[in-house]
């Protein structure tokens, strides 16, 4: 009798202490709203005492938080953000060093080049041109296939593209550009592509809600972008264009400075495992890990071919340059149009 | 009048020691909440214009790079044109509207107050979608644009005078609400004309409300960068530089330089306030008439139909939005569903962002309120000498220039430092609440002093001479003279906090995102029709708090005001 009641309560009082023991990770993000879910389950499932909390925003916003709160920083770890974005901060000593349970099986242009890694990527969104047919037909424009035939003076004042000093889609873009033509090359085609471009926008992701809404014909962006536009019925196409497209990686860090140091580094372990990779497969065509096939359509099959060959921490430390020159170029232009 | 009352009061005021250290006491208090909430944060943040990324101290290496950044003084000229344009046409708008409200027999009083805020009743990402919508390429009245875009100067101007209307008419419809009918009866009884009076009488009694409307207007158009970011397209104002620095370069000292630069509108709307406060005197005295209109067609018709107009267009912009929130997905598939509003398929928070929402901007409502409004009166009432007196009304002009973006990011700086002992705050829903309060500070700063001012001090003297304790006179005079003004600030606060983006968006923590914050991360998805169905739930819950107010009004009226029939 004493027995049973023992384990009754042992029974009863089981996931109380569970429920205890959890600890609670605050993880900062830029992912989309509709990965956060699947992401939060699929790790909490995996690491019983472990509970995530998001707090999710666009890359800009979240970066500028993580460097304001750099003094005592509030988030565990950063799960879903920028390669750019983490550079930076690593270079400002905010990044906790630390290798991931077989991180080294992650692609070698995918992960910190560092011993211990300081990020480890998840997987790669590409710049690419969201195509509006109806307006296309409307309007007579070609459909364009590569960056160099957005240079058709039909497309005047039709294309619209983030600022890259506003947003870090705008940098991805042009920095592509400048991995595939060189920087004289790249230069040369934005000066002329300057002439098509009816606005430069402040958010990364405007330029393909314009397009899809008809504001615009064409709008540079992402890819991941268009998914939740089709499906609520916009006529657009996502165009990857096959002369070389930059890329971004959505990587992995752990925050120096973190309360919760244990269990962050077993989450970290967790983003780099095949579990994971299957996760990120599902929206991604492009994954870190090796050997994973991606579940997400609409991709063509020689995908990885057209990314541009990156040297990420090359162009991140050429970033202010960069944009202060591309500052002077176009933004101190009137809009003339 | 004001010169003259004062010393007289206090060389008579019997309690005048136990009064005086009560209000010198509040400035204090008043002080230490300003500081902390205000002064210190910003200093935090403002330090950091001086140094480089790793903390260095630089001197003023950070300027000189900014003031040869080629397109500074672009950016400069075109806020200072866009928000000078605004400000032409809202003043007089607001004016004529404010004045149809308070001095005409016009009908539908009350409906005409209640849409006179529609505008800051949803976040600025509504009229934004709604000129889209209206004035975009796709949009339904493109002939209106005559081949011009609405992504530039004009969109924002448009924008501006929709968003700025509601906070230059409060000002003005309290500067108007009060005015003595002595005058007006002299006026006419000596024949003067009734272009005549109004240039004598009705204006110079509100010239301190059209100087404080000019200057919150001019300020907010300056300092917002949420229509310009939306709706600028490229044409760059210093508030999207402050965005480019922070959020695009993650360059807080850059930042903190433009984030200065700002402030230099603030400094100018200090010693504008201090030189109206000059010219400015009692109009209620203690021996006053409330000026009543009488029904007069050429006054009333005109301004019937003025306010009409302003109101359908008003309304027109929201109901827009409201279809467009009703709508699959603008302007391809126009056929009408409610799945817009089921906001946890969108957006993980859901509606909990509502409830949050809610509860932030009652809690900034009532203690703005009460810290607000307490803090006017003793710097209106209290002693003129006391040492507080010119930093906190400095203090109280700051937050109108500083733009939400930077009092976010100063406030992660203060209060997030490992040596705050306020650092508990931190992420939680206070740091949110105390943000609002002292973000919207001026503009209800401004509406509580207007108010009070027209009440002649002779109220406290009397009470001073019959040996009534001073917050015994605010409790039965003040306050219920001024509760009009005092329900008009709590609204205020409360829909504000409900709109809010700017700041909070670097303030809320996993437990903590509010619904205003849904609607940009929604739209920022793609999600256009779920963002605006967001909004017009912000717009329904702020146009309930208004119509409150506005019965609340109507039967307190008839207790506290029954002197003013």
């Amino acid at each position: 009798m004493r027995f049973f009641l023992l384990a009754l309560a042992f029974l009863g009082l089981a996931p109380m202490a569970e429920a205890q023991q959890r600890t609670r990770l605050t993880v900062y993000t830029a992912l989309e709203n509709e990965q956060l879910q699947p992401f939060k389950q699929a790790a909490e499932a995996a690491l019983r005492d472990i509970e995530i909390a998001w707090v999710r925003d666009s890359t800009g916003v979240i970066t500028a938080r993580l460097i304001a709160e750099k003094a005592n920083p509030r988030a565990d770890l950063v799960w879903g953000l920028s390669v750019f974005s983490l550079l930076q901060m690593e270079a400002q000593d905010m990044l906790e060093p630390y290798t991931p349970r077989g991180a080294e099986a992650l692609r070698p242009n995918m992960r910190s080049a560092r011993s211990p890694m300081t990020w480890t990527g998840m997987d790669a969104f590409v710049s690419a041109i969201c195509f509006n047919t109806v307006v296309a037909q409307q309007r007579n424009l070609p459909r364009p296939s590569t960056w160099q035939d957005l240079l058709d003076p039909r497309f005047r004042g039709q294309i619209v593209m983030p600022n890259p000093n506003s947003s870090g889609t705008g940098f991805l873009t042009i920095s592509g550009w400048i991995a595939n033509m060189g920087e004289q090359g790249a230069w040369a085609f934005m000066d002329r592509l300057h002439e098509n471009i009816q606005q430069y926008t402040h958010s990364g992701s405007a330029p393909c809600n314009n397009a899809a809404r008809g504001e615009f014909g064409v709008g540079l962006s992402f890819d991941m972008r268009s998914v939740t536009l089709k499906n609520q019925g916009a006529p657009i196409d996502i165009i990857v264009p096959t002369d070389g497209v930059g890329f971004d990686l959505e990587a992995t860090a752990i925050m120096r400075g973190t309360r919760n140091l244990e269990a962050a580094k077993r989450l970290a372990d967790f983003t780099v495992s095949r579990t994971a990779a299957e996760l990120y497969g599902r929206f991604y065509a492009m994954l870190a890990l090796p050997g994973v096939e991606p579940t997400v359509r609409g991709y063509p099959a020689e995908f990885a071919q057209r990314l541009v060959n990156a040297n990420f921490a090359e162009i991140a430390a050429a970033r202010e340059r960069l944009l202060a020159e591309w500052q002077r170029r176009y933004d101190g232009k009137s809009a003339s149009r | 009048m004001t010169k003259f009352a004062l010393p007289f009061q206090d060389s008579v005021r019997p309690k005048a020691s136990a009064d005086e250290t009560a209000l010198r006491m509040i400035h204090i208090l008043g002080f230490l909440f300003l500081a902390v909430a205000l002064a210190l944060p910003l200093g935090s943040l403002l330090l950091r214009a001086f140094e480089d990324q790793h903390g260095a101290f630089v001197g003023l290496h950070n300027f000189a790079i900014y003031v040869t950044t080629p397109s500074l003084i672009r950016s400069a000229w075109n806020s200072i044109w866009t928000a000078a344009l605004t400000t032409l046409v809202v003043i007089p708008l607001a004016f004529a509207y404010a004045y149809g409200l308070t001095r005409s027999c016009m009908p539908g009083k009350w409906f005409f107050r209640a849409v006179m805020l529609l505008p800051i009743f949803a976040p600025s990402l509504l009229p934004a979608l709604s000129l889209i919508y209206l004035f975009g390429n796709q949009g339904m009245l493109p002939w209106m644009m005559d081949g011009g875009s609405i992504y530039g100067p004009w969109g924002i101007i448009g924008a501006q005078i929709f968003y700025c209307f509601p906070a230059a008419t409060i000002i003005l419809s309290v500067a108007l609400s009060t005015a003595d009918g002595r005058l007006y009866e002299a006026a006419e009884a000596l024949k003067a004309s009734r272009f005549r009076i109004f240039f004598t009488v009705t204006l110079p009694g509100a010239m301190y409300g059209l100087v404080s409307a000019a200057v919150v207007v001019f300020t907010l158009v300056v300092t917002d960068f949420g229509i310009p970011k939306v709706i600028g397209g490229q044409f760059n104002v210093l508030a999207t530089d402050v965005y480019k620095q922070v959020v695009g370069r993650q360059d807080l000292n850059m930042g903190a330089v433009v984030g200065l630069v700002l402030l230099i509108p603030a400094i100018l709307a200090f010693l504008l306030d201090r030189w109206a406060l000059g010219k400015k005197s009692a109009t209620l005295s203690g021996r006053a008439v409330p000026y009543r209109p009488k029904p007069r067609a050429v006054r009333d018709r005109p301004a019937f139909l003025l306010c009409l107009a302003i109101a359908l267009a008003l309304t027109g912009i929201v109901a827009v939005a409201v279809w467009g929130s009703l709508i699959r997905f603008w302007p391809y598939n126009l056929s009408l569903t409610l799945d817009n509003y089921d906001f946890a398929r969108f957006d993980a928070a859901g509606w909990q962002a509502v409830w949050l929402s809610i509860k932030l901007s009652l809690l900034t409502a009532i203690f703005g309120t009460a810290i607000i409004f307490i803090l006017a009166y003793s710097l209106e009432r209290g002693p003129r000498n006391g040492v507080f007196l010119a930093p906190l009304r400095f203090l109280a002009t700051i937050p109108l220039a500083v733009p939400g973006l930077v009092l976010g990011l100063a406030y992660i700086i203060f209060f997030n430092a490992t040596n705050n002992p306020l650092e508990i705050i931190y992420g939680t829903l206070a740091i949110l609440v105390l943000n609002s309060v002292v973000h919207f500070y001026t503009v209800c700063h401004l509406t509580a002093v207007t108010a009070i001012r027209q009440l002649d001090p002779e109220f406290e003297a009397v009470s001073a001479s019959l040996h009534v304790p001073v917050w015994r006179t605010f409790c039965r005079v003040t306050l219920p003279i001024c509760l009009p003004a005092i329900l008009e600030i709590a609204v205020f606060l409360f829909v504000s906090a409900m709109t809010t983006v700017s700041a909070v968006i670097f303030l809320y923590g996993p437990d903590t995102k509010p619904a205003s914050v849904s609607v940009v991360h929604m739209d920022e998805a793609g999600q256009a029709s779920a963002a605006a169905a967001m909004a017009c739930v912000i717009l329904a819950i702020s146009l309930s708090a208004k119509l409150l107010q506005l019965s609340v009004n109507g039967v307190l009226g008839r207790f506290t005001s029954a002197w003013r029939r």
